[in-house]
């Protein structure tokens, strides 16, 4: 292997002096008195070779020795992820030593002793290729394909593959047989470089089908799909973490990933404390069971940052060639933005708009494209639903990471600075966020067999509505309540009775929470009936109390237990409220 | 004072305002060194040409200077010496005591596993209903005032630290002015308080540069107590905009690229790295961090409040509300993200309701002013709404209020009562019933 001697050192990045060949993101260890640092090459000029490292860099001295490894920063994939907690380089948290993080406790992702129940899918005589399924095992009920591995890139023949039983990671399962009667070993773990795509799946349809998170105002509203992609934008303390905590508590997935990225270390302590305790609300095991947290918090090094992501994406992709359906949650993919400027600035590059470097386009693209919904080789189909979080400056949307994201993600769902303030949680602005699954024919079916024929129609009056309201209320704000007529103030009300009882949900309710599709369905049709409904009043303060108190009571609805008595006692105060206003007529 | 094996460099290569380069081998990096008896850091490393950031600036600094490297990073000597003790940003003593012996530490030092947090769960109490109502604070958080120079921050965190019933309250000060240390001097000192507290002092009469090292100074601190001795530590930061201005400057002397506002592009990380030691330790200790950020004319857009704003967890912001004619916590802009862990878990059952209910009522407030400034008529709901956010602001928000959080919802209810009916406040029924004012 390639060695080299430290040369210079700004801060993380280190100039190393080689006289043999390296790699572009060849990773390489400094070794610092005996502690090793890891890195990863960044650029090189001729002789000098400019290397991040993911640690600090306090104490480094010119002349100490630099070993490349030969390969780029990689993963450690194999069942035991899950329940995971892992750094942005894969590293396992739970088995360092210490309170504080030490330099070079580069501990790994899988348990060696751990026993696996293993079963066989291959058989001797069988035609593999990377990827293919050899067997399963029994990681937390979700069935843990043993694949052959992704970077063997011929064709083999099964030799042999190892009977039912319970087996280590390192234990070989099956035997494989190249072209040139080569015998492969293989075992249950693989690695793979994060920064390169696992395109390992014979086609990328369209995705259709809906991923239920149980958030009103994106299931209702702007629904994602299963292998879509979305993002929310919002300037701080707009409720982006709690949000996408919310997704992952509820959404329908078999694996979720969450990649907390440069933000701040109390929310993924939330995440440690809570999801052991809480239950995914589809198959009543614990949250925790499903979920693979990778954690670069803010203090934790810039230089990791930037892999946290990928590691993120790795395991998504690696479930996925599994045909599982994965979730992965990013918050922020703009710390992993500034990760990226602090570098390019420290190398002097030529800046982009905001100093940003030039290629941040070509980078989001490049990692959202890596989610989809994919048709497997062997036929089953699999997914990764991205959905990322954007810190903008400012909470101004005019922003490199803001309008790079915009292009490629399909669901935006922006965060309204007024409406959290007002506390109308989710802030989910209604009338700017899209979903653009909603124009997708194949969705579009999927629905109104899923849940209703007149589903779509219904959800475009409710954003016709909505947008009017908006529009009368700044009609109002201009002219005053008298300077309209009281039919206006009965639209407005319409569309705030929308927006309290469909779009507002109170995240940390234990009932409002979350909101199962068929009970979407019922809040829906009950809201769109009322909306249709003629009402007559004489002046708009008499609407105005009219509609606060049918809010007030569907409220209460949306705090009981779906269908239970008090439910259903709200209900009929509802109606009987609804009837006298008839009645007058 | 040179030990026998420390070798002296003089050949000084460059001098720039901020810093100064000189050819020397064997040296690590974030090393200290001193150019003329001057503090100075390794920040660069070329070969044998090693850069150094001047603390207290190169005024003067000659091209044969004499520079020793100190073969350390910045450090602090920890031990209970340190408790009562006021030193400055190089953690040497301002108050005529001796130098704390104990064992010495690197300031900056790693972050802690997040594994090995606790969640914060304990409440702090201030009497401040601005905050306890709204805003609950937690310990292990970190949560700055946005407030303008001319508003009384400094005040209002004294204040809340010595209600805090923390074990320890260090006192980072940034081109604070002497009067206002003078103030905290004092108040600690007449509530009887100053065995319990630390104090490391960059006052403006001292270089800019130098307020670099205190928040690393004073944390260091903070996590031998809370840490070493499982206590609870409150570190109050004032102010983190002058902190982030002295970043600006010396990166600007490096001639680094800025980003917005002329701040560092690596502001957000720099600022992260200090808020970040805010912690629940597995032990019992804690490190709360109180800090301030000044903002200009209000803006909080800029960079500094901006990312300081991603960062902690939530602000508190200081208006001044001119229909009572006193500060408040303004309950709009104002944020605490912690409260959930503790409202009506650790306090009643009632607390997360009534607060968001008030404020979505004082919002209707803001709405019928809107309303009244163009002209138009108030109805009689805009009214009440505007009668009730005069009293809310009075009652609860100014804060010169001290009461406790059973008194604080009481009132708020007692508002509620007085202004609407139970259908106007949109909370659960059962609530409604148990707590309404008849
Ligand atoms: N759906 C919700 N229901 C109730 N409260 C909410 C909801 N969403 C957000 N909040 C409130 O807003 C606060 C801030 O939310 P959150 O931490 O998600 O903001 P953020 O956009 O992630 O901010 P940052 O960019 O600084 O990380 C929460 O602590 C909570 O008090
Ligand atoms: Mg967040």
């Amino acid at each position: 292997m390639t060695k080299g001697k430290v040369k210079g050192i700004i801060s993380n990045l280190v100039i190393v002096e080689v006289d043999a060949p390296v790699a572009q993101n060849e990773i390489a260890y400094i070794n610092l008195d005996g502690v090793k640092l890891m890195a990863e090459v960044i650029k090189v000029e001729g002789k000098n070779v400019y290397i991040q490292v993911f640690e600090s860099t306090r104490g480094l001295k010119v002349g100490m020795e630099v070993d490349f490894q030969g390969h780029m920063l990689e993963a450690m994939l194999g069942p035991g992820l899950l329940e995971k907690k892992l750094d942005g380089l894969s590293h396992d948290l739970d088995k360092m030593e210490g309170v504080f993080l030490k330099r070079g406790q580069y501990t790994p992702s899988l348990d060696e002793k751990r026993l696996w129940k293993f079963k066989p899918i291959a058989k001797a005589g069988d035609k593999v290729s990377a990827a293919s399924w050899l067997g399963e095992v029994d990681e937390n009920y979700q069935p843990h394909k043993i694949m052959v591995p992704f970077t063997m890139t011929e064709e083999y023949t099964v030799k042999s593959v190892i009977s039912e039983g319970e087996y280590t990671v390192y234990q070989t399962i099956a035997i494989i047989v190249d072209k040139n009667g080569k015998e492969h070993e293989i075992n249950m773990v693989q690695k793979w470089p994060v920064k390169v795509p696992m395109t390992h799946y014979k086609e990328k349809p369209r995705p259709y089908r809906l991923l239920e998170t149980g958030v009103r105002s994106i299931d209702t509203l702007n629904p994602i799909v299963e292998g879509g992609t979305g993002f929310i934008p919002g300037a701080f303390g707009t409720g982006k973490t709690v949000l996408q905590h919310a997704i992952s508590k509820q959404a329908e997935a078999d694996i979720v990933v969450i990649a907390a990225c440069g933000e701040r270390a109390n929310e993924v302590v939330e995440i440690f404390t809570e999801f052991p305790e809480l239950e995914d609300p589809h198959t009543g095991r614990k949250l925790i069971e499903r979920t693979i947290i990778v954690a670069n918090t803010s203090n934790m090094p810039v230089a990791a940052r930037e892999a946290s992501v990928y590691t993120a994406m790795t395991i998504g992709e690696y479930y996925r060639a599994m045909g599982l359906k994965v979730l992965l949650m990013a918050d922020s993919t703009s710390r992993w933005a500034q990760a990226l400027r602090e570098m390019s600035n420290r190398m002097e590059e030529l800046p982009g708009p905001d100093a940003f470097p030039m290629d941040i386009s070509a980078i989001i693209s490049n990692f959202y494209g890596r989610a989809g919904h994919v048709k497997l080789n062997n036929g089953h189909e699999g997914s990764i639903t991205f959905i990322g979080t954007v810190s903008p400056a400012g909470g101004n949307l005019k922003e490199p990471v803001t309008e790079n994201t915009k292009k490629v993600a399909r669901c935006f769902y922006a965060l309204e600075q007024d409406r959290a303030d007002r506390k109308r949680y989710p802030a989910i602005n209604p009338i700017e966020s899209y979903s653009k699954y909603l124009e997708y024919p194949e969705f579009e079916e999927f629905i109104s067999k899923e849940i209703s024929e007149d589903w779509t129609s219904k959800v475009n009056d409710m954003k016709t509505r909505l947008l009017r309201g908006k529009e009368i209320s700044e009609q109002i704000n201009i002219l005053g309540d008298d300077g309209v007529p009281t039919e206006y103030h009965i639209t407005f009300w319409k569309s705030e009775l929308i927006d309290f009882v469909i779009l507002q949900q109170d995240a940390f309710d234990d009932i409002d929470a979350v909101t199962p599709i068929e009970r979407q369905k019922y809040i829906l049709d009950m809201v769109i009936d009322i909306c249709r409904t003629d009402f007559q009043f004489d002046n708009f303060t008499d609407a105005a109390d009219y509609f606060k108190e049918m809010i007030n009571i569907c409220r209460q609805m949306n705090y009981s237990e779906f269908k239970s008595d008090k439910f259903n006692a709200h209900r009929a105060e509802l109606d009987k409220l609804i009837k006298t206003k008839h009645q007058e007529n | 004072m040179a030990k026998a094996f420390q070798k002296i460099y003089t050949q000084i290569t460059q001098i720039t305002k901020a810093t100064c380069s000189v050819k020397a081998t064997n040296v690590g990096y974030d090393e200290l060194a001193t150019v003329e008896g001057r503090l100075a850091q390794v920040v660069k490393i070329i070969d044998d040409e090693v850069t150094l950031q001047i603390f207290e600036g190169t005024e003067g600094i000659p091209t044969n200077a004499e520079v020793i490297f100190l073969g350390k990073a910045p450090s602090l000597k920890v031990s209970d010496q340190l408790a009562g003790r006021f030193f400055n940003a190089y953690g040497n003593p301002i108050d005529g005591g001796p130098i704390p012996e104990g064992e010495e530490r690197q300031i900056g030092g790693p972050s802690v596993n997040p594994v090995r947090r606790k969640q914060p769960s304990e409440l702090i109490a201030t009497g401040i209903s601005g905050i306890d109502l709204n805003n609950t604070l937690v310990t292990g958080q970190k949560i700055p005032f946005f407030a303008d120079p001319d508003q009384p921050f400094n005040q209002v965190m004294a204040t809340v630290a010595l209600r805090a019933k923390a074990d320890k309250i260090i006192l980072g000060g940034m081109g604070m002015t002497n009067d206002d240390y003078l103030y905290y001097k004092n108040v600690f000192s007449n509530a009887g308080a100053l065995d319990r507290i630390i104090i490391f002092m960059n006052t403006t009469e001292d270089p800019a540069v130098e307020r670099l090292l205190v928040p690393d100074m004073a944390l260091t601190a903070a996590e031998y107590f809370a840490v070493d001795k499982n206590e609870k530590v409150l570190v109050l930061l004032s102010d983190m905009t002058s902190y982030s201005d002295a970043l600006a400057i010396v990166s600007n002397r490096m001639d680094q690229i800025p980003s917005k506002d002329s701040m560092p592009g690596s502001l957000y990380s720099d600022l992260a790295k200090i808020y970040e030691k805010a912690a629940q330790f597995p032990d019992g200790g804690s490190i709360t961090i109180i800090a301030v950020t000044t903002l200009s004319g209000g803006d909080i857009t800029h960079a500094v409040p901006d990312n300081t704003g991603y960062i902690t967890e939530g602000q508190l912001f200081l208006r001044h509300d001119t229909t009572i004619g006193k500060v408040i916590v303004d309950p709009f802009r104002s944020l605490s993200r912690l409260k959930q862990l503790v409202q009506g878990k650790k306090t009643r059952e009632d607390h997360p309701q009534v607060m968001n209910a008030a404020v979505r009522l004082y919002a209707d407030a803001a709405n019928a002013r809107t309303k009244l400034e163009n002209g138009f008529d108030l109805t009689d709901y805009d009214q009440r709404a505007l009668d009730f956010a005069k009293d809310y602001s009075e009652y609860l928000l100014a804060i010169d209020v001290n009461l406790d959080t059973v008194e604080m919802l009481d009132t708020t209810w007692g508002l509620f009562s007085k202004h609407f009916r139970p259908q106007e406040v949109n909370m659960r029924m059962e609530l409604v019933e148990r707590y309404w004012k008849k």
